[in-house]
């Protein structure tokens, strides 16, 4: 009996917040204190098909950021990830703490430093800025996670491939990324999820003219347009649920994986 | 030091890890073969020149600034100047307590009700499933859309407000307590609680799930007590992920401005809002006190990343 109204109250307690958003995102007028909308409308997502809408815009540059972010952070991180699951040296430690650190200390902190170079070079207000700070976080996380998976991988599968005449790329395709390719998979979805969810980081170094989702939802709630803000909260929220769908039996499973997800 | 058991590759807190028993190990590798440490470096390159050059020379040039190097304004000379007026500014000293208290309050609240939502979950037989999922469900939901949720459901004119005038608790938005931008800040600790427990709690379900009931069983028919078993066998099984998943959440709620910006006031705000508040001050002199502040986060979650690390390695089995 207990426990009943403790199972209650947990899936209550996790799914109301979701409700609002959801009936927000589909209301045309919703006055005090009805329960519910009077009426529907789908204008929150309608700006979603019209060409050159700020919905849009926003969209395609998330999307752009996001998968250059995620494609630099799966090779650089299955690099070094490689390195520190199938080697012992020295200073790996040290390795180990500086992969850590910019996973869990918030990155706007150092790029506020970084800021006064980023304007010398020229990458201030440029989408490859963004895209470059964004890998603050996400190069770290990904080959932490990969750190983890060449740990428990058999090198002796590329000796053998080796000995049977492979090649360094043929070894590469057909032996190490099939072998590896679960963990890295779950990495760059993270790392995807992590670029497209990323505030502070596009504000300070794109400076307002790189217009990302989370610029546009800011901009929506402070607008007071609680359909917008809501619908496009519902829009943002599909591919971080695509991800939960697809990796949901390693979220239970790697730890490592999940310590990425304190950063969502 | 230059040789570990292997374990330590794998430093993710684990009472889990160790009940799957020894992992194998792999012919160790010499430290001093040449072959190996080029290798190693040529792999490790690309990140590590990403991390030296964004995150320590982020930190460094910050720091750099901090002591009035690069200053747009001022005689050019280093010094601790930003320092002193960063404790001295009214708004740093009213953020340090808000921010702790948020961060202690939710990540406390948060690891408890994680431990005990855990432990529902695997009590539950029938819909075992349906309870796991759901748990899952907001754990990759961003937070600052979380954020938007928790304003539609906790302003004064939000969902729990016409729930209280539909019970008639109020006749009046108005008369809801402001649960958002309130002194205490109650909309932010909720915000984070949402996110934490599910977050905090699929990690002990996984050392639950980890082959404790072996140990359960044994106390059991040895005559052990439900709070005995508790106590004894569960609380040590899990702590290394309670504590290891704890401090990374106090580290996000301690260092992150979307949430405090969102639902929490202008003044007194949480150490990170101020920090990007003085960052974008036009009174140029503000800029040494904005990267102070960051230099003061930066240091103080580094520490906890350190704690976080010697955590994991006493769990894993490591040399200490």
């Amino acid at each position: 009996m207990r426990a009943a109204m403790g199972r209650g109250i947990l899936v209550i307690g996790l799914l109301i917040p979701l409700v609002p958003l959801v009936l927000w995102s589909v209301t045309r007028t919703w006055q005090y204190p009805s329960l519910l909308p009077q009426e529907y409308d789908l204008r929150g997502f309608e700006e979603l098909g019209r060409p050159g809408s700020d919905l849009l815009e926003g969209v395609t540059t998330s999307s752009i950021i996001a998968i250059v972010v995620t494609l630099a952070a799966a090779g650089i991180g299955l690099s070094a990830g490689r390195a520190l699951g199938l080697y012992h040296f020295r200073s790996k430690r040290l390795i180990q703490f500086l992969m850590l650190a910019p996973v869990i200390v918030p990155a706007f902190a150092v790029t506020m430093g970084i800021q006064v170079l980023f304007i010398r070079v020229g990458l201030n207000d440029t989408l490859w800025g963004v895209a470059l700070v964004h890998m603050i976080p996400t190069v770290p996380y990904v080959t932490l996670v990969m750190g983890g998976v060449f740990a428990n991988y058999d090198v002796a599968y590329e000796e053998q491939a080796r000995v049977l005449g492979a090649g360094p790329l043929s070894i590469l395709f057909r032996v190490t990324l099939p072998a590896v390719f679960p963990g890295l998979a779950v990495a760059s979805l993270f790392a995807f999820v992590i670029s497209w969810s990323e505030y502070l980081l596009t504000l300070l170094v794109g400076g307002g003219t790189v217009k990302t989702m989370p610029l546009l939802l800011f901009a929506y709630i402070g607008g007071n347009d609680s359909t917008r803000a809501a619908a496009l909260g519902i829009i943002f929220i599909i591919p971080p649920l695509l991800l939960l769908a697809l990796t949901s039996r390693y979220l239970t499973g790697s730890k490592r994986a999940i310590s990425g997800l304190g950063k969502l | 030091m230059s040789f570990r058991s292997k374990s330590l590759a794998e430093p993710a807190p684990s009472g889990a890890g160790s009940a799957l028993g020894p992992t194998i190990e792999r012919s160790e590798r010499l430290p001093g073969e040449w072959r190996d440490g080029f290798k190693i470096l040529a792999l490790l390159s690309p990140a590590l020149f990403l991390i030296v050059v964004l995150f320590l020379g982020g930190f460094a040039f910050g720091f750099l600034q901090s002591l009035g190097f690069l200053a747009l304004v001022g005689d050019g000379g280093l010094s601790l100047e930003a320092y002193r007026r960063m404790l001295e500014d009214p708004a740093v000293r009213a953020s340090l307590p808000l921010t702790l208290r948020i961060s202690i309050i939710s990540t406390v609240l948060s690891a408890v009700l994680a431990v005990a939502s855990a432990l529902l979950i695997r009590g539950t037989k029938r819909g075992q499933k349906f309870l796991v999922w759901v748990f899952q469900l907001n754990i990759p939901i961003p937070h600052i859309v979380g954020a938007v949720a928790m304003l539609l459901l906790l302003q004064q004119s939000g969902y729990f407000s016409r729930f209280a005038y539909a019970l008639g608790l109020v006749s009046s938005p108005a008369e809801f307590a402001p649960l958002i931008a309130d002194e205490f800040g109650v909309g932010i600790i909720v915000h984070y609680m949402w996110k934490e427990i599910p977050f905090i709690g699929v990690v002990v379900l996984a050392a639950l799930q980890s082959g404790v009931s072996d140990f359960e069983e044994v106390a059991r028919t040895l005559g052990a007590s439900s709070w005995k078993r508790f106590r004894y066998i569960i609380v040590p099984f899990i702590a290394p992920s309670v504590f290891s998943t704890s401090i990374i959440a106090f580290a996000f709620t301690f260092g992150s401005y979307e949430i405090p910006f969102l639902l929490g006031r202008p003044f007194p705000a949480a150490l990170p809002v101020v920090a990007v508040q003085s960052y974008n001050d036009s009174d140029l002199l503000s800029r040494p006190e904005a990267m102070a502040t960051s230099v003061l986060i930066t240091v103080f979650i580094s520490l906890l990343v350190y704690l976080y690390m010697r955590v994991s390695d006493r769990y894993t089995g490591g040399v200490r």
